[in-house]
């Protein structure tokens, strides 16, 4: 059985389109072509907690090699979304699809596709840096030969070479992040989400860590949440833009350089006082 | 994926001076509670030759030996369990686990699974210590099976509590108190209670008792597993819940 179905988003700059979308239905199982190919898709996220709602129905796309930024002013409500995206929280309504797999059905295959860098970087601060890294790779289930190569690789890619045996507790703020995109990425995941990579960081290591995330969109996918404008506008094709708890805009950067709007002006707009 | 996860409790573990001293604090006690025991025997010995069917070594110095080990153990356990799930969540380390493609009944047991081999280097120690006997006398290895076989039981359980207790809280020091309390709570029940009471059924130290004198009963062995499987359950619904929670 097959079934048709229209799709529409409003985007704020009052264009409207539509997306056809095909539902093959067959013995009950349900395909979405269209999600199927995207790294990542949110439908309908919401989360509530208590009596309040944080997160409003967020529908929720990147696109293969796209580098997503997810801004909005603090508190409103990122984290709570990334961390539904990642499976560290289970969303109230709507579901999450990581490269087409259900991340609540199917949790264990969808996260092979998916590293993941918190807040707070998750790192046990008694490890060494290699011991930490060579950890992360075997919960990914990565055999002998390939983990040796990609630790190398990805301690190079995070200018952690000569840190390899140094106790993770003992490096600075700036080189525990590394440490922390390092091992979000040793695994070559198809989908890289990074939540506020750069907080806390000199302008060196800011600039740093943007060349790395532009580096990583030629393999993979990234999003990743700020409240900088700047990064977004250095480093995202695309960026949405959150405010209460709902996707207020979503664009590219290009067409909004092609129509000359400037992303501050949009931004304070959408999130100022008043809205 | 459970064996990684314990080996890299395991070096954390070790990477701290705690597990050192608390080995090292452990084999000091039951070493001295050992000599204190053998002491009697020499005293007792022409006395016990004069009995028709005297208690041997194995009985004078291996069992009190093993029920202070229980007794050491119980406060013992908590002080490790205590960091395996608090500690993680303080340090925001949990989300590497919950991320990462493995079940939660993965890092659970894999945690288990560290604190057990921990512990079994105590209890392997008490065994070389009790061997050690070998050389002056012989040893009634029955009766040391049925010790080594109701002590493992014992620090299964121990273990399941703390980890579920560790599961609840976010502080370390709370939740070693809180799984004290409980497992000081089972002591207790075997001195306040009277003997026939039904709730001594429930007590881990009675049931410890019966494998202590050579007794191994398959109810014990049953109860011991239904409270560890009942805790191990426990811990992982309380982390799934987690995700779900509010």
């Amino acid at each position: 059985m097959v079934e048709f179905g229209f799709d529409y988003f409003l985007v704020w700059n009052k264009k409207f389109y539509g997306k056809i979308e095909i539902r093959l239905n067959c013995k009950g199982f349900v395909m979405n072509e269209q999600t199927a190919m995207l790294p990542l898709s949110a439908r309908g996220l919401c989360r509530n907690y208590a009596d309040t709602t944080v997160v409003h129905e967020i529908d929720l796309q990147l696109r293969k090699n796209e580098v997503l930024g997810l801004l909005g002013p603090n508190g409103a409500g990122k984290s709570t979304i990334i961390r539904m995206l990642t499976g560290n929280l289970a969303p109230s309504k709507g579901s999450v699809k990581i490269c087409g797999i259900d991340l609540t059905e199917q949790p264990r295959i969808a996260k092979t596709h998916l590293g993941y860098l918190p807040e707070v970087p998750p790192l046990y601060q008694e490890l060494t840096v290699n011991e930490l890294l060579r950890f992360v790779a075997q919960l990914h289930r990565m055999d002998k030969q390939a983990l040796q190569s990609a630790l190398d690789y990805v301690k190079e890619q995070c200018g952690l070479s000569d840190r390899g045996s140094q106790l993770i507790g003992t490096l600075s703020k700036g080189f525990q992040q590394r440490v922390g995109i390092a091992q979000a990425i040793i695994h070559r995941p198809k989908v890289i989400v990074l939540d506020e990579p750069t907080v806390g960081l000199d302008p060196n290591q800011t600039r740093e860590v943007r060349q790395l995330i532009d580096g990583l969109a030629t393999t993979s996918s990234v999003v990743f949440s700020t409240h900088i404008l700047s990064e977004v506008e250095n480093i995202c094709d695309r960026v949405n833009i959150i405010h209460q708890g709902r996707l207020v805009y979503d664009e590219y950067l290009t067409t909004l350089k092609d129509e000359g709007k400037s992303l501050e002006t949009i931004f304070m707009a959408l999130t100022g006082i008043g809205n | 994926m459970i064996v990684t996860i314990a080996l890299k409790e395991l070096r954390v573990l070790f990477f701290s001076p705690m597990a050192w001293i608390l080995l090292a604090v452990m084999h000091l006690i039951l070493t001295w509670v050992f000599l204190g025991r053998l002491d009697v025997f020499l005293e007792l010995q022409p006395q016990l030759l004069q009995i028709a069917n005297p208690p041997g070594i194995t009985e004078v110095i291996i069992m009190p030996v093993f029920a202070m080990a229980a007794i050491a153990l119980l406060v013992i356990t908590p002080i490790l369990t205590m960091r395996s799930l608090a500690e993680e969540r303080r340090n925001h380390t949990l989300t590497l686990l919950i991320s990462a493609p493995i079940t939660l009944t993965d890092i659970v047991l894999g945690k288990f699974l560290s604190l057990m081999v921990f512990l079994m280097l105590v209890i392997g120690l008490l065994v070389v210590l009790s061997l050690s006997l070998l050389i002056g006398g012989s040893l009634d290895l029955g009766l040391l099976l049925s010790n080594v076989t109701g002590i493992f039981f014992l620090i299964t359980c121990y273990i399941a509590l703390g980890l579920y207790i560790s599961s609840l809280s976010a502080q370390p020091v709370v939740a070693a108190i809180g799984a004290l309390g409980i497992l000081l709570g089972f002591w207790v029940l075997d001195l306040v209670v009277d003997n026939n009471s039904w709730l001594l059924k429930f007590s881990l130290l009675k049931h410890f008792e019966q494998f202590n004198h050579g007794l191994i009963d398959t109810f014990s062995i049953a109860y011991f597993m239904l409270f560890v499987l009942l805790f191990l359950v426990l811990t992982i619904r309380r982390l799934d819940n987690e995700r779900i929670g509010m």
